[in-house]
């Protein structure tokens, strides 16, 4: 499966990540899936992790059962997620791949270096194992 | 009684519930609720629950508006119409995998588990960071015999993670005399059942996985590469040479331990840092050369020793503290009440750690070590069955009794008028054996016989025998009288 987003959505990342830099940013990644996964909207969410944000983020799961609730029976859904890492590669550390359980979902990371974006790329779990391996992400203009 | 409620299933879970995303469902609780989800949609349930059954850490669940962690949990009631949210929980970080293990530690050691290795977090080589990295740190034994008791059970007590120890035996009243960790009641167990029992009891922290199987090329590699630590509790030469192969060609360090009567040997075989066991024995002995403990005994308290040093060595290397016993064979001698210590070297030539090595994947041990032998195998003519040996006994005196065995086992229990011949003392007293006489070989189980007869063959003798089963078989089924062992 490939997940598109639109320029704007890369830029609207971008800026979510310089903002809370040097702590990781996170959010919601929302569309359709038909075929591919079209991102529609990048839904930032608040890093409730209670300490050393710098290196990990937690996306309260209350914003998840939200907009889960908001987008019942809309055709709309969550595809994945964004979270950034600061001085970080956009791989998925030992961390993320300990803590991602959920195979379908996309984890788009973006590395941030001296508070400027690096890289972008997307990630998902294997069905079987818990590995990530990495999604195809395409921009598009519109 | 039950309420109507719908189950709002996330996105991630919709393809094992025939992509809806509600499941209405009849319930009175979340935790039937879920429950009936799980049997209605049976791959739902690993997504959902851990191994040990309870609800997995990263999915949350909703009644309503409410995170149930904020009502009854699971057995939070529901009411007809209330909608129950299954909401995973997303988190992550560019964490270093040091950094990972740092913020797991944090919260570890509980203070249970502080009281119970005081002795440990007291010492400077140990403290609070080596024995969190014990408790991150995992250890295979192979074997649950007189090694891997005491093996298993300072592990275990050192508060090493996760065991996994691999055995299919069963638990043989001849076993007791040294495998302490089983008691006279659990004589026809499977080891491995006893022995999770007992390690589970001695400390309820430690993970014990069980490989009820033998070792073999075909599963090695998957079940050594799940931990940082191997230690050969073995007693045979296949295995052995299997396991030190297995290790080097994944990196990780071999424990090394062996017994036999009153002498005893450990090292540590790593390739990574010196050499291995086939540096120091390239090839096995010869089938026969080396007598097992069956059939050369071992002093009950050797095992304990070895297998604590061993134990030692183990944590040591877990700990990355003292001196390793790596290109070191340490030898004890109960008898002599002495230690000494063989220098080991790397063999350049060693053709599985080696520059140069031949061996890039395992193979048949069993051919290796020469049990697929055919001087093994007696020709059927050649064999008499314990019933025929009776007739041919009753019937019969002229025929002569050759027991192969060593003297300790013919004080057991030995055949009327045989002659006493130890195998290593054939070649040398054939000749009071005549050809022209009935010959019938035994041993215990009659594998050692079986070698003699065909030795005997060779030599000219034509009216030989292997008592099939050996006196084992004549005690259990001629005479109930004669003691086993």
């Amino acid at each position: 499966m490939t997940i598109v987003l639109r320029t704007e959505h890369v830029r609207a990342i971008e800026a979510h990540a310089r903002k809370t830099y040097p702590e990781e940013c996170c959010g919601l990644l929302l569309g359709r899936s038909a075929g591919s996964k079209r991102v529609d909207e990048p839904r930032p969410a608040t890093n409730v992790a209670e300490t050393n944000r710098e290196r990990r983020y937690v996306i309260d799961p209350r914003a998840i059962f939200s907009v889960d609730h908001e987008l019942r029976g809309t055709g709309r859904e969550i595809l994945g997620f964004y979270h950034s890492h600061p001085d970080h590669p956009a791989q998925p550390s030992a961390f993320d791949e300990a803590q991602a359980t959920w195979p379908g979902y996309s984890y788009v990371i973006l590395s941030i270096v001296d508070g400027n974006p690096a890289g972008l790329r997307s990630w998902v779990l294997e069905k079987e194992g818990g590995r990530f391996r990495p999604e195809t992400l395409s921009t598009a203009e519109v | 009684m039950s309420s109507t409620v719908k189950v709002v299933i996330p996105t991630p879970l919709r393809q094992y519930v025939a992509n809806r995303d509600v499941v209405e469902l009849r319930a009175d609780s979340v935790g039937a609720a879920i429950g009936s989800l799980v049997r209605e949609f049976a791959e739902l349930r690993r997504h959902l629950y851990a191994d040990d059954g309870r609800l997995r850490n990263f999915v949350n669940i909703y009644v309503n508006e409410e995170d149930i962690r904020y009502l009854q949990k699971e057995s939070t009631p529901l009411r007809d119409g209330d909608t129950v949210s299954i909401v995973p929980s997303i988190a992550g970080g560019g964490m270093s995998m040091v950094e990972m293990l740092a913020a797991k530690r944090k919260d570890v050691l509980a203070p249970h588990e502080i009281k119970r290795y005081s002795r440990h977090l007291i010492l400077p080589e140990v403290g609070m960071q080596g024995q969190l990295a014990l408790k991150q740190s995992s250890a295979l034994i192979v074997g649950a015999g007189g090694l891997g008791n005491p093996l298993a059970q300072y592990l275990a007590a050192a508060g090493v993670g996760r065991l996994g120890v691999v055995d299919f035996d069963v638990v043989d009243l001849t076993n007791l005399q040294r495998q302490v960790l089983y008691s006279t009641k659990d004589v026809g167990r499977p080891k491995l059942q006893a022995l999770k029992e007992r390690l589970e009891a001695i400390n309820p922290n430690v993970e014990v996985k069980t490989y009820e199987t033998r070792l073999t090329s075909e599963n090695a590699l998957g079940i050594l590469t799940e931990y940082d630590v191997v230690i050969d509790g073995t007693d045979n030469f296949p295995t052995r040479y299997l396991v030190n192969d297995a290790c080097v060609l994944l990196g990780k360090p071999n424990v090394y331990g062996s017994i036999f009567r009153f002498e005893g040997q450990a090292s540590v075989f790593w390739s990574a840092k010196g050499p291995c066991y086939r540096c120091l024995y390239a090839e096995p002995p010869p089938p026969g050369l080396v007598p097992s403990c069956a059939e050369g005994g071992v002093l009950g308290v050797l095992p304990g020793i070895v297998g604590s040093i061993q134990a030692v060595e183990a944590l040591k290397v877990l700990l990355g503290k003292g001196d390793l016993l790596v290109g070191r064979l340490l030898v004890f001698d109960a008898l002599r009440m002495k230690f000494r210590e063989l220098r080991l070297r790397k063999n350049p030539d060693c053709p599985v750690c080696g520059p140069n090595a031949t061996i890039k994947e395992l193979i048949d041990y069993e051919a290796f070590c020469g049990l697929r032998d055919p001087s093994e195998q007696v020709g059927e003519e050649f064999q008499i069955t314990v019933d025929e040996l009776r007739e041919k006994v009753a019937d019969d005196h002229g025929v002569v009794l050759l027991d192969v065995r060593e003297p300790m086992e013919w004080e057991i229990a030995h055949l009327d008028r045989a002659i006493l011949m130890p195998v290593a003392q054939v070649p040398a007293r054939v000749n009071e054996l005549s050809t022209a006489d009935d010959i019938v070989v035994y041993c215990k189980t009659g594998v050692r016989s079986a070698r003699i007869t065909n030795f005997l063959r060779e030599l000219g003798f034509r009216k030989v025998k292997n008592l099939v089963g050996g006196i084992d078989a004549w005690a259990e089924t001629v005479d109930p009288d004669m003691p086993r062992y």
